[in-house]
């Protein structure tokens, strides 16, 4: 127990730096940006209680807030994509149930799993920040633009740490 | 009373998350409403030390081209001091220093993070309320305009950057006095957008746009940058400009914030009369 909580503590801080200080940074063509941080949310256990989901979901959006002057924008995005993720799980449970203290992960849940599962949220969380951030209309189609841009970038950068970061022991 | 708490424990999921929300949009209307120093912003401690450190770091490796900015900046303020000058010993010219009232105070400042591929960019400057700095004064590089100070804490100040949608300059094209207003459509942070230029001002590619005095935030003829195109849209009575900003945002390091002395003055003056109509 007390080695989750560190080791989610540790993913946290990583996943929260390696946003503020190396992605912010990256432009793709234009103004572009990929929001890898929401992998915190993505990779929690499937047991995890809806609540502490929430919480973790909005600690996060509002780490990134305070570094990128978006008070609340980030957050919203994050709460909302926290929330739907029980409303996924549930829709692509496997006939058996979920495996008690296991994550969702690329090795353990299969490649058409997961792309489907993290796909879906992905564009969740891009599609309400992307639209706050704007928050005007008369720039719809350059905005779903940079929604469909950026949740591809994201999604290519959240496949490459499903190989990067585990180890084949993982595997069951 | 008993079915109402069970009924908010059964979806009390669904009513934290709710809360969250509210939570989350009431920060994000009391930060774009109002001009208000907030927590939740690069100015705050944390935030503000960690940028510092990366910066320090980053800093390392632009300091050739601070090095040459700094010596060409020396060299234009020596010319303009008084060393430079012959006085002139005539009787019939006095130079009386109470004829001139210092209006703009510049407070330099070194950029700790910034942001040039958002809609809505901001700067963070490693210089707050210690050196007297306030939200809505003028932010300016050597090359041109940058943003204006929005929150302030006791040692950082975050900058809302030109490359804002909230940000709204009041411009004038320099050669013929013609003012619009200057704003950023997204996409190249190169280039502006400068409207309400009326179709009967003769503008031509290469016109240098600055700054005027009505915001009593800019001091008057600041470079904002040069015309890049400009078209008439069918219908409208006015230019639609795009202008290419003199300062480069991607590599700003060194700033200037501008205090302006008479900026209670003229508010005060503009709302008196404004409310006497």
């Amino acid at each position: 127990m007390i080695n989750e909580l560190i080791k989610q503590l540790f993913r946290f801080a990583f996943l929260l730096l390696l946003q503020v200080l190396v992605l912010n940074n990256i432009q793709f063509s234009g103004y572009i940006n990929p929001y890898l941080y929401v992998l915190f949310i993505l990779m929690m256990p499937f047991d995890t209680p809806v609540w502490i989901v929430l919480l973790s979901g909005f600690l996060m959006g509002i780490s990134v807030d305070t570094f990128m002057n978006t008070a609340g924008m980030h957050a919203a995005a994050t709460v909302a994509m926290a929330f739907v993720r029980s409303y996924v799980l549930k829709l692509f449970a496997p006939r058996e149930g979920y495996e008690f203290g296991t994550e969702p992960t690329l090795r353990y849940m299969g490649p058409a799993w997961y792309l489907s599962y993290s796909v879906l949220l992905v564009s969740i969380h891009h599609f309400i920040f992307f639209y706050i951030e704007v928050f005007r209309f008369n720039e719809f189609f350059s905005t779903l633009l940079r929604v469909v841009l950026s949740i591809f970038f994201t999604m290519i950068l959240v496949m490459l740490s499903q190989f990067l970061i585990y180890k084949p022991r993982d595997r069951k | 009373m008993l079915n109402l708490v069970r009924f908010i424990w059964k979806y009390s999921n669904f009513f934290l998350f709710l809360l969250l929300e509210i939570y989350c949009f009431y920060l994000l209307f009391q930060n774009s409403f109002y001009q208000r120093a907030h927590f939740i912003s690069s100015s705050n401690v944390v935030a503000g030390n960690v940028f510092t450190t990366v910066n320090s770091t980053r800093e390392y490796f632009n300091l050739k081209e601070a090095n040459e900015l700094l010596a060409r900046e020396n060299a234009i303020l020596h010319t303009a001091s008084r060393a430079a000058f012959n006085k002139i010993k005539s009787t019939e010219f006095k130079v009386n220093d109470t004829l001139l009232k210092q209006q703009f105070i510049y407070v330099n400042a070194r950029v700790v993070n910034n942001s040039v591929n958002k809609r809505n960019n901001y700067l963070t400057l490693n210089i707050g309320r210690n050196r007297g700095i306030k939200p809505e004064m003028a932010v300016i590089s050597s090359n041109g305009i940058v943003g204006i100070t929005k929150a302030v804490s006791e040692n950082f100040t975050s900058v809302l950057s030109v490359l804002n949608k909230d940000a709204k300059i009041s411009a004038k094209i320099k050669k013929n006095n013609y003012f619009g207003s200057l704003s950023w459509e997204g996409g190249d942070y190169k280039l502006g957008t400068l409207t309400d230029i009326p179709t009967h001002v003769k503008i031509l590619k290469g016109d240098t746009i600055v700054t005027n005095a009505f915001s009593a935030i800019f001091p008057e003829n600041v470079m904002i940058g040069f015309i890049d195109g400009f078209e008439i849209k069918p219908g409208d009575n006015f230019y639609t400009i795009s202008v290419r900003f003199s300062t480069n945002f991607k590599n700003v390091a060194h700033v200037f914030v501008v205090k302006n002395l008479m900026k209670e003055e003229q508010k005060k003056l503009e709302q008196e009369t404004q409310n006497d109509k």
